[in-house]
């Protein structure tokens, strides 16, 4: 789960960690209200779950209250393009009005989850600001920390030497990165990161911007960090899907896909594109959905205009062909489409499921196995759209 | 001739009297699965599908001698479960549960370090040796004995392969579910370690997805064992991989918490490029998965 800049500086703040004093606004009234509770000049920053803000243009210098005000007209409720959001862009509903900061050094500094390493790793760079994806390798360090042994005082030495800052800043970085390291443990952050951790002109350490992303397993631990959760950041079909304990995902073609488990729901999409088609989502109903689930699952992917047919990918295991088939011919009687149908149903009472869908009046068209199900569904969706910037 | 299962091996369940664990313990004695016992706190010194239950790992181990223990406890409990399990040292631990957090994972994974336990997932479906035993979630039925070794990070995609492989007539070694999370017990080079050393299993399928290097490790693996030394690349055995995601969009979880990809890391572009150049056949579909082993198989 990711929250917003102003919100992941919050818990900066409870920390006792330096950040730029700001204040978040929704709209250009708000943005100048806020600017009269602020020191001159500013910097207006708009508030997406998106990196890549400063190229796009959602990160403006604004000298007076005024400009403060222009710049939230031009940015709100306007898509921003970076780099990271794709080429239609993410509305933006909010936007943070700091403090503008004096600085020449800026640093960047982060923890996440190393899957390679089984640590929570510290990653360096003495080049902060920019992409570190493109900062050279020899100008980045890293320190696994064990789950054992946790972030020492060798391992911020180790941080403050290459970063090379004044010995003076030792306390004040010392305390900085434990507060963070701890923030990041108690937290189940998977990401954490800082950039840029800046120098101030007065030789103070400010964090200037950062990014952090939660733990999904972990969240039922995490109820103050699910408050933080903007559902404006999400489709609403995700929204929808998640209230169902479905995973989807919303993707640029024309064919709706309902498949159950991750692995094989992925690689349905990977089928439909290999014979010349494209899925329209990733949609996961789980190893045992419940009627209400496939029922959800239907109406989500029916709902979307681009959706021009479905295919229904079952390998029951754990679920039942039979409950599968008798759910999807319900929720069809319940929701009736004209989007035609291709279910492809395998596994535990497989032949039992294939004689109610042929039993039933119902226009749905059974395939035989992946192949046939892809060349049928394909067959129905016609061409895919082709997208401005789709890959 | 199988790797880490037989008919033999004494499996316990923790959280047998569990919805899940009940179901499966089931499933599992019709398969023909040696269940020796489970564990339920506080309910040790009863009975459950006619085997003991116990309070502890310790005593069930203590009291049935098993060689294996399969895990269905709810997530926030799971990580605890694994690590009793260790505790007890259980030699194999499979971990079904979906959804523990990944520092309460890290923990367990540095615990298994200084242990001599071999842990297989957690979200997984298991491990099956076809008409011998199975421990986990997949239906025993669309397996059949056989010679194809399949290691797997899904759990129906998995079904899927096994489904095309005994449908071509194509029996199975052993199956391994190693799971879909970011930190997990058993990777893909501790199973393809076991399977090409196991005389029994003549070919590989290798089903990896987005997320992690996982599979670029294994490559790396492969290609310092292939042993052929003219530039021709021949594996000891045939290796067949299918990647999932190559359609999915940069930087989203794909269902599962290990499938996110990050910048350039964890691109199925990337997976299939080491792979290829390990000397494994990289099908594009998941439909070519059975027909591409067969053909390999024709092909020696």
């Amino acid at each position: 789960m990711n929250i917003h800049e102003y919100q992941a500086k919050m818990l900066l703040e409870l920390q006792g960690l330096p950040i730029q004093k700001g204040v978040v606004a929704t709209s250009p009234t708000e943005a100048l209200e806020a600017a009269n509770k602020l020191k001159g000049p500013y910097v207006v920053k708009a508030q997406i779950h998106a990196g890549g803000r400063g190229l796009g243009g959602g990160i403006k210098f604004a000298e007076t209250k005024e400009d403060v005000q222009n710049i939230a007209q031009n940015l709100l409720g306007k898509p921003l393009i970076t780099p990271q959001t794709g080429p239609e862009g993410k509305i933006v509903h909010k936007i943070y009005v700091v403090e503008a900061a004096n600085f020449s050094r800026e640093y960047y500094l982060s923890f996440f989850i190393d899957r390679a390493q089984n640590a929570v790793t510290l990653m360096l760079s003495n080049e902060g600001g920019g992409h570190i994806e493109e900062t050279a390798p020899e100008k980045i360090k890293t320190l696994p920390l064990s789950p054992l042994v946790g972030l020492r005082a060798f391992h911020t030495r180790q941080a403050f030497d290459f970063l090379g800052l004044d010995a003076g800043l030792w306390k004040d970085f010392a305390h900085l990165l434990q507060r963070l390291y701890g923030l990041f443990m108690a937290r189940d952050m998977d990401t954490l990161e800082i950039n840029p951790l800046v120098v101030t002109d007065e030789g103070q350490l400010l964090i200037v911007d950062t990014k952090m992303v939660f733990d999904d397993n972990a969240l039922y631990r995490q109820s103050d960090i699910v408050a933080l959760k903007d559902p404006l950041e999400y489709a609403p079909q995700e929204i929808e899907a998640a209230k169902h304990d479905l995973s989807y995902v919303q993707l640029q073609g024309n064919i709706g896909c309902m498949v159950n488990g991750a692995g094989l729901a992925m690689a349905t999409m990977d089928a439909i594109e290999a014979f010349g088609g494209k899925a329209a989502n990733f949609l996961d109903v789980g190893g045992s959905a419940s009627f209400e689930q496939i029922k959800a699952a239907l109406d989500i992917i029916l709902k979307e205009d681009s959706v021009k047919a479905v295919l229904v990918n079952i390998f029951g295991g754990i679920m039942h062909c039979d409950l599968m088939a008798r759910a999807l011919l319900e929720a069809l009687e319940q929701t009736p489409t004209q989007k035609p149908l291709v279910v492809r149903l395998e596994g535990t009472h497989v032949d039992e499921a294939k004689a109610l869908l042929a039993a039933s009046d119902l226009a749905i068209e059974a395939a035989d196995s992946l192949d046939d199900a892809c060349r049928k569904v394909i067959a129905c969706a016609g061409t895919p759209p082709t997208y401005k910037g789709a890959r | 001739m199988a790797v880490l299962l037989t008919k033999d091996t004494r499996v316990l369940c923790q959280g047998i009297t569990g919805k899940h664990g009940t179901f499966h313990t089931q499933q599992a004695l019709e398969y023909g699965t040696n269940m020796v016992g489970g564990v339920t706190p506080s309910k040790g010194g009863t009975q459950h599908l006619g085997l003991p239950v116990f309070n502890t790992v310790a005593e069930a181990k203590k009291e049935t001698s098993a060689d294996a223990t399969v895990i269905y406890v709810p997530p926030a409990f799971a990580a605890d479960a694994i690590l009793e399990a260790i505790e007890a040292a259980v030699p194999l631990i499979v971990c079904i549960t979906e959804g523990i957090p990944v520092l309460d994972m890290m923990r367990v994974k540095e615990a298994l370090k200084t242990s001599s336990c071999r842990l297989i997932g957690p979200n997984c479906p298991g491990l099956i040796t076809p008409g011998q035993a199975k421990i986990g979630i997949m239906p025993g039925f669309i397996h059949k004995p056989g010679h194809v070794g399949v290691i797997s990070r899904s759990g129906t995609l998995t079904y899927e392969a096994v489904h095309q492989l005994s449908a071509l007539g194509l029996g199975q070694s052993t199956c391994i579910g190693i799971g879909g999370d970011p930190i997990q017990g058993m990777g893909f080079i501790d199973a393809l370690e076991l399977l090409l050393a196991d005389h029994d299993t003549h070919a590989l399928v290798m089903i990896g997805e987005i997320g992690g290097t996982a599979e670029e490790e294994a490559a790396a693996y492969l290609e310092a064992c292939n042993t052929s030394s003219t530039s021709q690349k021949t594996l000891l055995k045939p290796v067949v991989s299918f990647i999932a995601g190559q359609t999915a969009p940069p930087g989203r979880r794909m269902g599962h918490a290990g499938a996110v990809t990050t910048g350039n890391l964890g691109t199925a572009a990337s997976k299939k490029e080491a792979l290829l150049k390990a000397g494994a056949i990289v099908v594009d579909s998941p439909t070519q998965i059975g027909t591409a082993v067969a053909q390999q198989l024709n092909a020696t």
